[in-house]
């Protein structure tokens, strides 16, 4: 039982060493494209979706998301709706507004 | 773990610094409805400046200065505290830290609650809050007068504001932490049986009550944090350029918004408007199916209903600012989503009148305060239909029938349903019954004196009355009409006051010489019933205990008694 | 009666008391951070126009990134020590948690450079509103670093990790926890990069 555990493991530890490399990869590269001549919209696209792909790195490896039970996962499906709400209606609500500013 | 409960425990661990969900939660409970008196005795001095202006207050004047008169900068710091202390000093530790601690794990048949000396931390972090309100009274620039929403400009430069915010961190972390636990232990410490639809409601209540609270509380914190920033860092997240304060600019960098602190503020506080009621609708469908003693009628809507309420509560929050220049596209939504939540109350509603159809009603003192929930609560909702349609709202806005509208659904309404709940759980918790007389003394008054307050209100509002005047508006044109009625609201006030005598009488008297009960003095079909009165310290119950059926199961055909406990095959 | 499903999981969900405890309070620090990006993305709207790159512009992009892939660094070796305790090679374990303090430790230091630099520019949380939410969000993050390495550094020393010997099924579980915060904490961070310093 615990030789299997111990293989298992050491699979495991391969995947976090490549999610590693992945991660610094990942952050050297949104620092690189920042400097890139792009216009803002651009460049907020480009830094948040590597941003993305990296929070689900770890999110998905680290915090073995992508094996979790479906009690945790539903937890965040919920969370993460609540908090897209929080994030984008401010937004919508501003640009629906008699601006007094 | 368990040998905790055998090696012999001091005063200071058995009462005071304790991790038994028992004593917790009578700890809670304690020291709430010592704020909710402390928060009416706010108002009642309010209210005498309201009725009598410029009139020294009489017995606690001296405290008020020299001339003994209510200062409108006082009656601002009364108002904000009073707010604050009711909403999240009283109503939400009794109904979620009191009832929540104490009776969720009993009716799911768990020995205490998953994480115990989280839930020590939570009350005492509850504490260090009340007692950092408290004692902001004090301090030498006096507690908080920006009003319990502590709309920013306001509350950056009026004195007093940032005890209120540190006083709020600890609240919220409380909240957040004891929600956490009620969470896990809901899902986690079921009793094998237990499964999802034989939880009796008040679980369900406590259920989404608790994903509010932690879903909807952190924004708060983060607001919390930058209106802190804001005073004492002196940013400018909530001051927009080119302010004029006291006839001088202020001198910030400008370029932020107050009403982002609203949008912020509201998306918790529209869903603590649902922590508020559904522990309360929890307690009345329990009180309600042990005394009609029948099943509770649509069980499984009430369920969902409560369900959808959690979830549709957060994305209405804009309702409470329509007044600040929405736009149609998103004043539409917010007064349709509006319309939509008040769909799944009616359910509930409605299922609980259903219930007492043909039924054979036991009235007893905690179904008294149930069955006046009903109507109360309904006037309460009702009138808020006015105020979710912009149109009405405009004229509506800021006015005594907004105070009008969620007094009626949380003083008649969600503190009478705790009083139920204490009347129906005090066997319980002390193995002895509150005296019945004086519980009918308690509850006539009250219901009376309520109304007598409350329902004056929403014709001031309808007049025009605005809801923060120092005069009561004695000052305003419009108000003139309808002024006379501020003396009998005051009036109502403190009868009420008197009112809560029978009630504080019958606590003592019935602790040590109410009648003595067994275990399920009500005949009750709910699993807490099965512990003894008072169940056992840090077990609960002497054995394992095993589910068998739903949580209402009264008047079964052929069982050979009218209730069949969910404990018995 | 002991509270059940501490170190094995209830069979309906799965999971064990703490497992689901600390999910359901990261979805709470969700909508913590949830409520500040979204003060920061209604407050750049409220702003003039390239306000915030301006004032953005004048962080440290070089120190920044050297700390992201410190605190990757140190997501990496809280995920080593777990893996080494389910290996149960308690030595590894503690170099690795050490090795991970660490990396919180450099971070902080830089955060710390990186601060009083500022300051000895004259720029403060009133600068600017850019500047503002620059130091209440990476205060907060960093309040949220010191929180999980007194956690660890609990976990770490000898009074802490002595469970090991007694339960170590249950301290197994404890560091998952506890890493499970850390990663958390290390998924704000990359957040926080790019929009406080890229954008
Ligand atoms: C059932 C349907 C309900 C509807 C449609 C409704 C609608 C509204 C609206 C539109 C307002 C804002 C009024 C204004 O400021 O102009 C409001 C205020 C308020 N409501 Fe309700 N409400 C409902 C139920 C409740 C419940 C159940 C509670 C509490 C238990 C509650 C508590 C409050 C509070 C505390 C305020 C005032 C906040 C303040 O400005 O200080 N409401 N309601
Ligand atoms: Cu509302």
């Amino acid at each position: 039982m615990s030789d299997h555990d111990n293989g298992h493991i050491q699979e495991h530890i391969r995947v976090y060493l490549t999610v590693f490399g992945a991660l610094a990869v990942l952050t050297l590269l949104t620092v690189g494209v920042s400097y890139l001549n792009v216009s803002s919209t651009e460049a907020i696209f480009l830094a948040l979706t590597i941003a993305t792909i990296k929070a689900s790195l770890v999110a998905g490896y680290f915090m073995h998301l992508i094996t979790e039970k479906q009690t945790i996962v539903w937890l965040l499906i919920l969370t993460f709706f609540f908090f897209l709400v929080c994030m984008f209606l401010p937004m919508i609500y501003d640009f629906d507004h008699t601006r007094l500013s | 773990m368990s040998n905790d409960s055998h090696h012999e425990e001091n005063f200071l661990q058995k009462y005071i610094f304790s991790v038994d969900h028992k004593i917790i939660g009578i700890q809670y409970g304690i020291t709430s409805l010592m704020f909710l008196f402390f928060g009416f005795c706010l108002m009642m001095v309010m209210r005498w400046q309201l009725a009598y202006p410029e009139t020294p207050v009489p017995y606690i004047g001296g405290l008020l200065g020299e001339t003994g008169i209510l200062m409108p900068e006082i009656y601002n710091m009364l108002g904000a505290m009073h707010g604050t202390i009711m909403i999240f000093l009283g109503v939400v530790p009794l109904a979620v830290g009191a009832f929540g601690n104490y009776i969720v794990p009993l009716q799911i048949g768990a020995p205490d609650m998953a994480f115990p000396k989280l839930n020590a931390a939570s009350y005492w972090s509850y504490f260090i809050g009340g007692v950092i309100m408290l004692a902001s009274f004090f301090l030498p620039e006096g507690a908080a007068r920006s009003g319990w929403t502590s709309y920013p400009p306001l509350s950056i430069f009026e004195t007093g504001q940032t005890a209120w915010l540190i006083g709020m961190v600890f609240l919220i972390t409380s909240s957040l932490l004891g929600s956490m636990n009620i969470i896990v232990t809901i899902v986690q410490l079921r009793a094998p049986g237990l499964t999802w639809f034989r939880l009796p409601f008040f679980v369900w209540g406590q259920f989404v009550t608790a994903f509010l609270l932690v879903l909807a509380f952190p924004p708060l914190e983060a607001a919390a944090v930058l209106q802190l920033m804001d005073r004492v860092a002196q940013t400018s997240f909530f001051l927009p350029s080119g302010l004029v304060y006291s006839g001088a600019a202020v001198d910030v960098y400008g370029s932020g918004s107050p009403l982002l602190w609203q949008h912020l503020f509201w998306f918790l506080a529209h869903p603590e408007v649902y922590v508020l009621i559904l522990p309360a609708m929890g307690i009345v469908g329990d009180v309600i199916a042990n005394n009609t003693r029948k099943p509770l009628w649509g069980y499984k809507s009430i369920v969902y209903g409560s369900v959808f309420l959690g979830f549709m509560s957060f994305i209405v929050w804009a309702h409470h600012m329509f007044l600040t220049g929405m736009g149609q596209a998103m004043s539409s939504f917010f007064q349709t989503t509006t319309m939509i939540i008040s769909i799944p109350s009616v359910i509930i509603l409605t299922s609980f009148f259903i219930s007492l159809w043909g039924a054979s009603i036991r009235f007893t003192t905690p179904m008294l305060f149930a069955l006046a929930f009903l109507p109360m609560f309904g006037i309460g909702g009702l009138t808020g239909l006015p105020l979710g349609v912009g149109a009405s709202d405009i004229h509506l806005h800021d006015t005594y029938y907004v105070i009008g509208h969620f007094h009626y659904v949380v003083a008649p309404g969600t503190i009478f349903a705790l009083f139920a709940g204490i009347y129906y759980w005090f066997p319980k918790m002390t193995g002895r019954k509150m005296s019945e007389a004086l519980g009918k003394l308690h509850f006539w008054p009250s219901l009376i004196f309520m109304n007598g307050i409350f329902l004056p209100m929403f014709i001031q509002g309808l007049a025009g009355v605005s809801r923060r005047l120092y005069d009561g508006g004695q000052s305003y044109a419009h108000a003139q009409d309808v002024l006379q009625w501020n003396e009998f609201m005051s009036i109502s006030a403190f009868c009420l006051a008197a009112a809560q005598i029978p009630f504080f009488i019958n606590i003592f008297v019935s602790m040590f010489n109410g009648e003595k009960v067994g275990r399920n003095p009500w005949q009750s079909t709910t699993i807490e019933w099965s512990a003894p009165s008072p169940p056992l310290p840090h077990r609960n119950f002497e054995n394992q205990v095993e589910v068998y059926r739903g949580p209402y199961e009264y008047s079964v055909p052929g069982a050979d008694k009218d209730f069949s406990p969910q404990t018995e095959k | 009666m002991q509270i059940p499903y501490i170190t094995e999981e209830r069979p309906d969900t799965g999971l064990t008391n703490s497992k689901l405890g600390i999910w359901v309070f990261l979805a709470s620090e969700i909508m913590l951070f949830g409520g500040l990006f979204s003060a920061y993305v209604f407050l750049r709207i409220a702003a003039p126009e390239g306000d915030f790159a301006y004032w953005g512009s004048k962080l440290n992009i070089p120190m920044a990134t050297i700390n992201t892939l410190v605190l990757i660094s140190s997501s990496m070796t809280m995920i080593m020590s777990w893996a080494s305790l389910k290996m149960k090679d308690f030595e590894k374990y503690k170099m690795y948690m050490g090795l991970t303090l660490l990396f919180a430790s450099i971070f902080l230091v830089i955060k710390y450079f990186e601060y009083t630099g500022k300051f000895h520019h004259g720029i403060y949380p009133s600068s600017s509103t850019f500047m503002g939410i620059y130091f209440t969000l990476t205060g907060l993050h960093m309040l949220h670093i010191i929180g999980g390495m007194i956690v660890m550094g609990y976990f770490w020393l000898p009074f802490g990790n002595k469970m090991w010997t007694t339960e170590p099924e249950r301290f197994t579980n404890r560091i998952e926890i506890a890493g499970l915060y850390w990663h958390f904490v290390d998924l704000v961070w990359i957040f926080l990069f790019p929009i406080l310093y890229l954008l």
